[in-house]
């Protein structure tokens, strides 16, 4: 097979009967034998355990590490406290997206980044070349693994295992060295489910202790496995843009509707700044909607959706939806069609199938 | 063996099974092909009446993650379809042998059934094909 990496929790993905897939250089389970679509509902009734370990991390220390970040983030990170965490898109200078990642404030001079596996080596390399000022980056990646607990147990599930009281950890907000189990974590409260649940970082030494702890623990309220089909579907119903889909170096984070994650006066220049203003502008040349399937049509990626015999865009991520039992999909569309209730047709295999724009998310949990 | 093959049948490399009744075949998706694809979310039927050729697209079948072809293990004239289908795909995944066949062909050569695999040489071919995985 592929020369892909494993991470420390391969061995439990085929005891647990997962399918493998090399997913952006890393041996992941798609999905267990309970079947997407079951582990949808397990994820959003009760809990689910994901290995997300292909998740890259890099630090950016030193004194001049706010600054640095102010200049290649689109989001004001000067408003983010200690033990808080952003989200944030980095631009090209043509405002086109470089990945969306999610920074975590250790201290002022001390951050820690989660960027996208596939956009690793790419991120490093963006981040290094525009280096400035006394800042110094580590790319973790490697040594680093991550579980995400995510569903309405997670909680119950991870405070038996540590005495840090996870209810003072607030939504986008993290702990570093916690035990969990006895393995040192950085415990963040974040996810892309859009369920409540828990982010859990470790050194790869630790990994199998977390997840067997985990998952022991787990059984008393069902826990079961995930993988990364359901993830997508999860994100999807979420509304949570993917990189290569929702946002690409062709697409602005304005046109994926990311509008409160650009700050566009904050106080630093950043990368990307004119442009994405002057698209704010002139205006978006498409943006991105939201459609629900009027007759029985899987909507799937970069399929033309149509206005009577004009082509308006595409789908750029859709799926069936086992949450809501319907067929769901974001799209990209001119920005004069309605948000709401606007009829389209989506072209699958030179056929026709009705459609609406509806708002998004689609999903949203109750609290 | 995991998987449900069923004596009688005849089997194509692309896990489509067919049965002869008569003239006619009835065509669907193997229990392995089912268990494959996963939930299977939608199906595209041919027109009653197509003519289908033996190894072309006939039918398209949809999971939550995959879009699959179905293709004809034989050459004919499609005579009926399971519309029962359009609105519950997923009688594939729980019956793919009975209620989950998805159309009928009317058998223009009947050799080609002959070329088919049968029982024990499917079972084979579908160990083989998960050892490469």
């Amino acid at each position: 097979m592929s020369g892909a990496k494993k991470t420390p929790f391969y061995e439990k993905h085929v005891a647990l009967n997962g399918k493998i897939i090399d997913y952006n250089g890393w041996f992941l389970p798609v999905q267990f034998p309970q079947g997407l679509v079951e582990e949808v509902h397990d994820t959003r009734k009760r809990a689910t355990i994901f290995d997300v370990s292909h998740m890259g991390e890099i630090i950016v220390e030193g004194k001049d590490a706010e600054a640095y970040l102010q200049k290649i983030l689109t989001n004001d990170v000067s408003r983010l406290k200690d033990n808080a965490i952003m989200y944030s898109p980095v631009c090209y200078p043509d405002g086109g997206v470089v990945d969306d990642i999610l920074i975590y404030r250790i201290n002022g001079n001390k951050y820690f980044l989660v960027v996208n596996a596939a956009n690793t080596d790419k991120d490093y390399e963006w981040f290094k070349e525009n280096q400035a000022g006394e800042v110094d980056l580590k790319n973790l990646s490697p040594q680093y693994a991550q579980i995400a607990l995510q569903g309405p147990e997670s909680e119950a599930i991870l405070q038996q295992l540590t005495e840090v009281d996870l209810s003072q950890i607030k939504f986008y907000r993290f702990q570093a060295d916690v035990a969990v189990a006895g393995v040192n974590c950085l415990v963040s409260r974040t996810g892309y489910t859009g369920e409540n649940g828990f982010e859990v970082y470790c050194e790869n030494e630790g990994a199998v202790a977390l997840w067997d702890a985990v998952w022991e623990e787990g059984q008393k309220k069902e826990l079961r496995p995930a993988g990364l089909g359901a993830r997508d579907v999860l994100r999807l119903e979420a509304s949570l843009p993917l990189y290569g889909h929702e946002l690409s170096k062709d697409i602005t984070p304005l046109q994926a509707g990311l509008q409160r994650f650009v700050a566009l006066d904050k106080s630093a220049a950043f990368i990307g700044q004119e442009a994405l203003k002057k698209q704010e502008q002139e205006g978006l040349p498409k943006k991105l909607y939201g459609l629900e399937m009027l007759e029985r049509g899987v909507p799937r990626d970069n399929y033309p959706v149509k206005s009577g015999e004009r082509e308006i865009g595409w789908i750029s991520s859709g799926s069936y939806s086992p949450t809501l039992d319907k067929f769901i999909a974001m799209a990209f569309l001119e920005p004069g069609i309605a948000e709401q209730d606007q009829e389209v047709t989506v072209e699958i295999r030179k056929r026709f199938y009705r459609a609406k724009t509806t708002k998004l998310p689609f999903y949203r949990r109750e609290k | 063996m995991k998987y449900n093959v069923i004596d009688g049948l005849k089997y194509t490399k692309q896990h489509e099974y067919a049965r002869q009744e008569g003239n006619v075949a009835v065509v669907g998706l193997t229990d392995y092909a089912q268990d494959k694809l996963g939930e299977i979310v939608f199906v595209e039927l041919p027109d009653v009446g197509a003519a289908v050729e033996a190894g072309k697209s006939a039918a398209v079948i949809e999971s939550v993650k995959a879009v699959a072809d179905l293709y004809a293990p034989v050459d004919g004239t499609v005579t009926e379809v399971n519309e029962t289908l359009l609105d519950q795909p997923e009688v594939i995944n729980q019956d793919p042998y009975g209620e989950g066949w998805v159309f009928k062909v009317e058998i223009k050569d009947e050799s080609q059934l002959g070329e088919l695999m049968d029982k024990p040489a499917y079972e084979d071919f579908i160990i083989k094909e998960e050892e490469e995985e």
